[in-house]
């Protein structure tokens, strides 16, 4: 559940939250790295749950020597109240008998906080794509019914494409098959955004094709997108969005290299 | 996934595994059930000593000003030869974990050696724990829960003693590895002490038992340290034991630590290497 960090609880509502679907290659926590990096955004509270595997570390976003030793844990929410955004950050994978559990637990949290509108950030295996996906931007949103009234101006506009409905049995050829939703690596994804439609929750899906490796591209082009429709980071002309990297993006891929190795 | 000569790899993620679209689906009766008692027997449960176990029903939380809790082999045997040896210590309690990886010792209850806890003759208020068993991600949450109910948290200080393998401790200096063993901290926003050595720097991070307490006295504000000791020997070995030692200090009018302890204890404790695994002695 949410315990907030500080004697007095912070207040939501109104606010747009953004979260991450743990997924293929990390990417939605990725750019929520990003997005509470950039803006410099404070832990107001933390999501204190078994359904999270325990993690520990210091500070991910320390800029300095001073800040540096300050605990974070696996779900912490953050805010920037100015613009009126909060964010929860997801460090650790979703206990695998517990994962209806967890989206039970986010989605009264989501409905108790009185948030305006919820973003997942998410991904999904790009090799799995059919014909139609693998052309043109990888990008692919879902969005509720009634965050649809608010915002189709919006999406019409950015020109996004809906993620795609697959038949149920691929292979079978049979005209009347059964569409049905699939986000293969999505990990909460599918059943965060059925939840919402079923719930009348204003919830968006933004994800983006990928695979596993290096995946800070990737993270960049969903904020990037993100970006677009939220307008996070106030960049008059046309010049590339400034995205400041956390320092615990350090050593991703494993310690220094011992030269006497070659 | 297709690979360049043609044949066909399953890719999967670091990060989720398969959707289980069959979570959903209605499980009959006897897959319940069997599930059910599965995630029973996977319970953690905690037995106290009769007066202890009286006190708590009672309402009563056991009075503690200092918990240390000892966490893998190395840590869990630094207690026993510089701290538990002085015989000023009573057993108060164990806590019993089943898991896929406890395995049944015939002869000894191994549940009941794996997880026990002590407290201090003199100064009933100080308490120990040492856990030598393995205690599964889905147990953590609960083990801490269960184990911090009994504890009163008024003023107390949470210290735990970790060990971990210097290839899980990422640096982009390589040779930082070749002066294990060594210590790396990280506390609660509440702990006002002074950490005995450097804290854990980034991108490390603590797992496990020591992550859970850590997470449990975080947001319940319990004044918290964990010391991390990287060890480039998997076994129990001596030289690692005593790098625990300045952990202690602070706490050295509640716990004495004897600082030369004698060969004979030490032996007792550091056994050598089992005959089935002297593949790499």
């Amino acid at each position: 559940m949410f315990i907030a960090a500080d004697k007095s609880p912070p207040s939501f509502k109104d606010f747009t939250l953004v979260m991450p679907a743990v997924a293929v290659g990390n990417v939605g926590q990725l750019a929520v790295d990003l997005i509470v990096s950039t803006l410099n955004m404070n832990r107001v509270g933390y999501i204190h749950t078994d359904c999270l595997i325990p993690m520990a570390g210091n500070n991910p976003y320390a800029t300095c020597k001073e800040d540096a030793e300050e605990m974070h844990t696996p779900g912490e929410v953050y805010t920037a109240p100015e613009l009126k955004l909060a964010v929860l950050q997801i460090r650790a994978p979703i206990i695998q008998t517990k994962s209806k559990k967890f989206r039970q637990l986010i989605m009264s949290w989501i409905k108790a906080s009185g948030f305006s509108r919820t973003v997942v950030l998410s991904s999904s295996h790009a090799y799995q794509r059919d014909d139609r996906q693998m052309e043109g931007v990888p990008l692919r949103y879902l969005i509720t019914p009634s965050l649809l009234k608010v915002s189709a101006d919006a999406l019409k506009e950015l020109g996004w494409r809906e993620m795609e409905r697959v038949p149920a049995f691929p292979g079978l050829t049979d005209a009347n098959m059964e569409q049905r939703l699939c986000i293969p690596g999505g990990g909460i994804t599918k059943g965060l955004y059925t939840d919402s439609c079923s719930e009348d929750l204003p919830l968006a899906v933004l994800l983006l094709f990928c695979s596993e490796g290096d995946n800070i591209p990737d993270a960049f082009t969903l904020v990037n997108h993100l970006n677009d429709w939220l307008h996070l980071l106030d960049n008059p002309g046309q010049e590339p969005n400034k995205w400041k990297i956390p320092t615990s993006w350090s050593l991703l891929f494993g310690s220094g290299i011992p030269p006497a190795l070659f | 996934m297709a690979t360049f000569f043609g044949e066909v790899l399953s890719a999967y993620s670091r990060a989720v595994e398969e959707e289980e679209d069959d979570e959903d689906l209605e499980e009959n009766e006897e897959d319940e059930q069997i599930r059910r008692e599965l995630e029973e027997k996977r319970e953690v449960h905690l037995h106290w000593r009769p007066e202890v176990s009286e006190s708590l029903r009672s309402g009563n939380k056991l009075q503690c000003s200092d918990f240390v809790l000892a966490v893998g082999h190395n840590a869990a045997r630094f207690l026993s030869v510089y701290v538990l040896t002085s015989a000023n210590w009573d057993t108060v309690g164990h806590a019993s974990v089943w898991n896929e990886r406890s395995r049944a010792v015939t002869g000894q209850t191994n549940e009941e050696s794996a997880c026990i806890f002590y407290r201090h003759k003199d100064n009933p208020s100080v308490v120990i724990c040492q856990v030598t068993c393995y205690i599964a991600e889905d147990q953590l949450f609960q083990w801490t829960e269960k184990v911090f109910d009994c504890l009163q948290h008024r003023e107390l200080n949470v210290t735990v003693l970790s060990d971990s393998s210097v290839a899980d401790y990422k640096t982009a200096d390589y040779l930082c590895t070749s002066s294990a063993p060594f210590l790396r901290s990280i506390h609660t926003g509440t702990f006002s002490g002074q950490p005995v050595c450097q804290a854990l720097e980034q991108p490390n991070i603590i797992t496990g038992l020591p992550a859970a307490v850590l997470n449990h006295c975080q947001v319940h504000r319990i004044a918290t340290v964990v010391y991390q000791c990287y060890s480039d020997v998997i076994g129990p070995d001596s030289v690692t034991m005593e790098t625990y030692k300045p952990a202690l200090t602070k706490l050295g009018k509640s716990i004495q630590v004897d600082c030369s302890p004698s060969t004979d204890i030490l032996r007792k404790f550091v056994k050598t290497t089992d005959i089935q695994s002297n593949l790499y002695i």
